[in-house]
């Protein structure tokens, strides 16, 4: 259905403004990305980039150790890659969905799961995204993706998403 | 023989009201009992009317006996008579069944229509009636009477109050024909009859806190895209968002007065203990500090909150004097014991905590006694969660993972009794144990 979306989207802003906007009338938060002046074909190529399976952009998930927020070297480069888009891309926002495992309780695991996501935040704000481009909301151990009882399950819970509007 | 004589007789006025007929979704099992548990005998109550009674009275008095993990009821094969008034029981055959008690009892319909349970609990081996009433019911209040005979039985023979007659609530999720995931905040019976389902979302629910007089429900709830706060009456189903700011509004926990709510925000930076007075919706600030502090939960006098915090490096218990919408005194740390000790729930009487407790990489309940520092893990089960104390601090409810399905299950205080409470599909979690209801 994203991916759907986003189809309409690129092929709203490629047309006309009109259209894109007509594409957006079931999301608000499409319009901040189509309902900009002077989107051009830049944005066009960069919004493509965000799909692109090559692009660093295409990975929008950060795993974390068992009761951890720190954000491990692996991810510095995604997170940067992400943060440059933003800052390119100053009407953009994301959303940083924090997450936990199954382990532990459920209100620790939300707080523990907001403290991921601002640990995200907080690499990107240093980077120059704004304030206003990011959301934190933490699901804690709510929302798991994969629902097994062991680690290899658990290890694909304890995340932070990046959720670009619209898509 | 001593002649039993009816102590004094009470009148129950149920303001019971029942919806629809309602079905018992979660069934019980009984998965440890008691050594040493004292054996009863349950006289299956005399019942002359035509149609069958709406409610098995003494089944119910039975089972909830049982499931206390104190007492070891006898199979009704085994009743050597089946004695309905005082002057029917013959003390020396009960004595060759070595049981301590026997209860009796009958019911009658009155010139009002409504029933008329009498019962008796005799001390078989002093041959004496320990207590004995009579109360008057409507059909729709013989599952509570039943219950609160339970109670009146447990009290006489243990000395403290009964938790029968009382509520649980706590949330399910369930799926739709189509696939789709509903949360349900649902309240039941103790035993898990008569649930109702108070609150519906598609969108994550937990947290349900109890106001002291068992009227509301505080509880978080993700309905707008992310957690805030509710207040729910559980009889009118009136709803209130109560917490909204940005970032976590959770955790809520009744204070012993009903006037507060504890609950964790983090519109000030992070997650932090604030204090709520409800009724003017003024908030103090209860913790200051970079760590994750959560879960608060009140001592009973009111005067502190006990509460979750990794300011130590990893999850314990930690101790805050609040007076009002403030904090008073230094924080103090609770537990020592492992890496990982959370969500406390504190006893009735305040001497001691049940928490979610990390041993040999599994998640148990433990308990603290606060005066000892005597720490003892209750459960054997990997992936427990939320305990909750019963207001008579006799048994903890809490909710883990049996076959894949998440449960409840309630443990005694010593550990001894379990039991299990399950949906046929669908996962039940968030227990939370209501109050007594005033007497």
């Amino acid at each position: 259905m994203r991916r759907i979306i986003n189809l309409v989207l690129v092929l709203g802003m490629v047309l006309t403004l009109g259209a894109c906007a007509s594409a957006s009338k079931d999301d608000d938060d499409l319009v901040q990305v189509g309902g900009t002046e002077g989107v051009g074909s830049e944005n066009a190529n960069s919004m493509q980039s965000l799909d692109d399976p090559s692009s660093p952009l295409s990975k929008r998930v950060i795993y974390f150790e068992f009761d951890s927020s720190t954000i491990q070297s692996d991810y510095q480069e995604l997170i940067s890659a992400h943060a440059a888009y933003l800052v390119e891309n100053p009407d953009v926002s994301i959303v940083l969905e924090g997450h936990a495992d199954e382990r532990g309780t459920r209100e620790y695991n939300i707080a523990l799961g907001e403290r991921r996501a601002k640990a995200v935040r907080q690499l990107m704000t240093l980077q120059g995204v704004t304030e206003k481009q990011l959301q934190v909301i933490s699901f804690g151990e709510e929302r798991p993706v994969a629902l097994g009882h062991d680690e290899s399950a658990w290890s694909l819970n304890r995340r932070v998403e990046i959720l670009y509007s619209g898509q | 023989m001593i002649r039993p004589l009816f102590n004094r007789s009470i009148l129950l006025v149920c303001l019971w009201i029942l919806s629809a007929k309602s079905f018992a979704t979660l069934t019980i099992d009984i998965t440890q009992g008691v050594e040493g548990a004292m054996p009863i005998a349950i006289v299956p109550f005399e019942w002359k009317g035509k149609e069958p009674l709406p409610e098995d009275v003494s089944g119910i008095i039975r089972s909830d006996l049982h499931r206390s993990g104190r007492f070891a009821p006898i199979n009704d094969d085994d009743l050597i008579s089946r004695p309905h008034e005082g002057k029917q029981v013959n003390f020396t055959d009960w004595r060759v069944l070595e049981i301590d008690n026997l209860i009796i009892g009958k019911i009658d319909l009155n010139k009002k229509g409504e029933y008329q349970i009498q019962f008796q609990l005799f001390d078989v081996i002093k041959g004496s009636q320990i207590t004995g009433y009579s109360i008057n019911t409507d059909a729709k209040g013989l599952r509570r009477t039943a219950h609160r005979i339970s109670d009146i039985i447990y009290e006489a023979l243990m000395g403290i109050r009964g938790a029968f007659d009382t509520r649980i609530a706590y949330v399910t999720l369930t799926k739709t024909s189509n696939g789709k995931k509903i949360y349900n905040l649902a309240v039941a019976d103790a035993d898990g009859v008569n649930e109702k389902i108070i609150f519906k979302s598609a969108q994550p629910v937990l947290s349900p806190s109890w106001s002291p007089d068992g009227k509301h429900l505080a509880y978080v709830a993700y309905s707008r895209g992310r957690p805030e706060l509710y207040v729910q009456n559980i009889h009118t189903r009136r709803t209130k968002r109560i917490s909204s700011y940005q970032g976590l509004n959770n955790a809520p926990a009744w204070s012993p007065n009903g006037k507060y709510l504890a609950m964790t925000l983090s519109k000030d930076g992070n997650a932090e203990i604030y204090i709520l007075d409800i009724a003017s919706n003024k908030l103090g600030r209860i913790t200051n500090n970079y760590a994750i502090d959560t879960e608060p939960t009140w001592l009973p006098d009111g005067k502190g909150l006990i509460f979750t915090s990794d300011r130590g490096g990893g999850p314990q218990l930690y101790q805050i004097g609040v007076s009002g919408l403030q904090s008073s005194g230094k924080v103090k740390r609770l537990t020592y014991e492992g890496t990982y000790n959370a969500r406390a729930s504190v006893s009735p009487d305040g001497k001691k905590v049940v928490m979610v407790h990390r041993a040999d990489r599994k998640f148990h309940i433990a308990v603290l006694d606060l005066k000892t520092e005597h720490f003892t893990i209750l459960t054997e089960s990997e992936l427990d969660e939320s305990p909750s104390f019963a207001p008579n601090g006799s048994m903890i409810i809490f909710a883990t993972e049996y076959e894949n399905q998440g449960v409840l299950s309630a443990v005694s205080v010593d550990g001894r009794a379990k039991q299990r409470l399950s949906l046929k599909e669908g996962d039940v979690r968030e227990p939370a144990w209501s109050p007594f209801k005033s007497r």
